[in-house]
């Protein structure tokens, strides 16, 4: 529901301006070109995300993935305690982690939700756990060590080089996990 | 040898290096690769009609005008930040839906150019920040719990950081 009125609210918001401004004209025929972006953007990015999804695949069959989530456990041993202290939750996180790094956005929420309800069924009441919390916005910031979608797009636009932003991409997603996982460990002592 | 050209050599690098150490390891690379891009392609036919939809409506509010009000009226704090207000849109619509933002941010950079400051700040803000609001109703939906504490300000926190560092980073990696 929440996409309706945003999008009924997009589209009168453009109706009124277009009218106060005398853009009408130009509001109607930008619709057209709009359905026409969202085409070309489906045939020159959607290659680059089939081959993309592709090379995820080959990862997870020969075992890149699961590599990534055996050398994730130590740093998730230190950051969740108690939910590593099961070893089948240890291992949902873990998947979680790694398949969010490599960008295997059908394997991570599976894996992430599976270890949320182990950490759900710890819990008495129904307030969540420190640990399900950092779980959560773990999941809400962006760890992606390859963000192809957007390179695709940039290289459909007609960038230089399309993976130029990757080291700006990975320090602003390691500087927004910091200040979540910060900002969490501040608010759990007074947010009981 | 700069930056830049490390940074060309991504692709193809990555395709070698996978897939030679797929075929190494014994797995069968291009029957994967291809069901790996037919998985994409539905991940593109799923995106496809909310990219439609999304895509008319933003380009109905650039035509009318609205995005520009919008910039003009987030400019002053954002101009202090240091963030281009051109991106305001992309950071309003980013939380809530994927491919809206992904609708605003192909707009912004179709428009301003891939590799000028904006259209490198909304990519940068695009690849290092999630759908937050629609995590957040999945991972709590799904375990029943009522009360989720402190997870949505340190989850807002995390959003407003990325994009303030990914305008920082930005400017100060391709100057102004």
């Amino acid at each position: 529901m929440a996409l309706t009125w945003v999008w009924v609210g997009m589209v009168c918001i453009a109706l009124i301006f277009g009218a106060a401004t005398g853009q009408s004209a130009a509001v109607g025929a930008s619709a057209a070109q709009g359905v026409q972006q969202a085409v070309t953007f489906c045939l020159t990015v959607g290659g680059m995300i089939c081959l993309w999804s592709g090379v995820m695949e080959v990862m997870r069959r020969s075992g890149i993935a699961a590599g990534l989530s055996k050398l994730l456990q130590p740093v998730l041993r230190r950051l969740f305690p108690r939910a590593s202290r099961d070893a089948q939750t240890l291992d949902a996180l873990s998947m979680n982690v790694s398949a969010n790094l490599l960008g295997l956005g059908n394997a991570a929420t599976p894996a992430g939700v599976r270890a949320a309800q182990a950490m759900a069924r710890e819990i008495r009441g129904d307030a969540a756990s420190d640990e399900l919390c950092l779980l959560v916005v773990l999941n809400t910031a962006s760890i992606q060590l390859l963000p192809v979608t957007i390179a695709a797009v940039r290289e459909a636009a007609g960038a230089a080089v399309p993976f130029d932003i990757l080291p700006a991409v990975w320090v602003t997603s390691l500087c927004s996990v910091t200040v979540g996982l910060l900002t969490g460990k501040g608010l759990a002592r007074i947010w009981r | 040898m700069a930056m830049s050209d490390v940074l060309a050599l991504t692709v193809p690098a990555l395709l070698a290096g996978v897939g030679l150490y797929g075929a190494l390891t014994g797995t069968d690379v291009f029957s994967a690769l291809t069901a790996g891009a037919l998985d994409g392609l539905k991940t593109v036919v799923r995106i496809f009609p909310a990219l439609v939809a999304l895509l008319a409506a933003v380009s109905m509010l650039r035509a009318s005008g609205a995005l520009d009000a919008l910039t003009r009226l987030c400019a002053p704090v954002l101009a202090w930040l240091g963030i281009p207000p051109e991106t305001a849109i992309l950071m309003v619509v980013r939380p809530v839906s994927g491919s809206g933002a992904l609708a605003a941010a192909s707009d912004i950079i179709g428009t301003y150019g891939p590799d000028s400051r904006i259209g490198r700040t909304a990519a940068v803000m695009l690849g290092s920040t999630e759908t937050t609001f629609y995590v957040l109703a999945v991972y709590f939906g799904a375990c029943g719990v009522r009360s989720s504490r402190w997870a949505i300000p340190a989850a807002i926190a995390a959003d407003l950081t990325g994009f303030l560092v990914a305008a920082a980073l930005v400017r100060w990696i391709w100057g102004t």
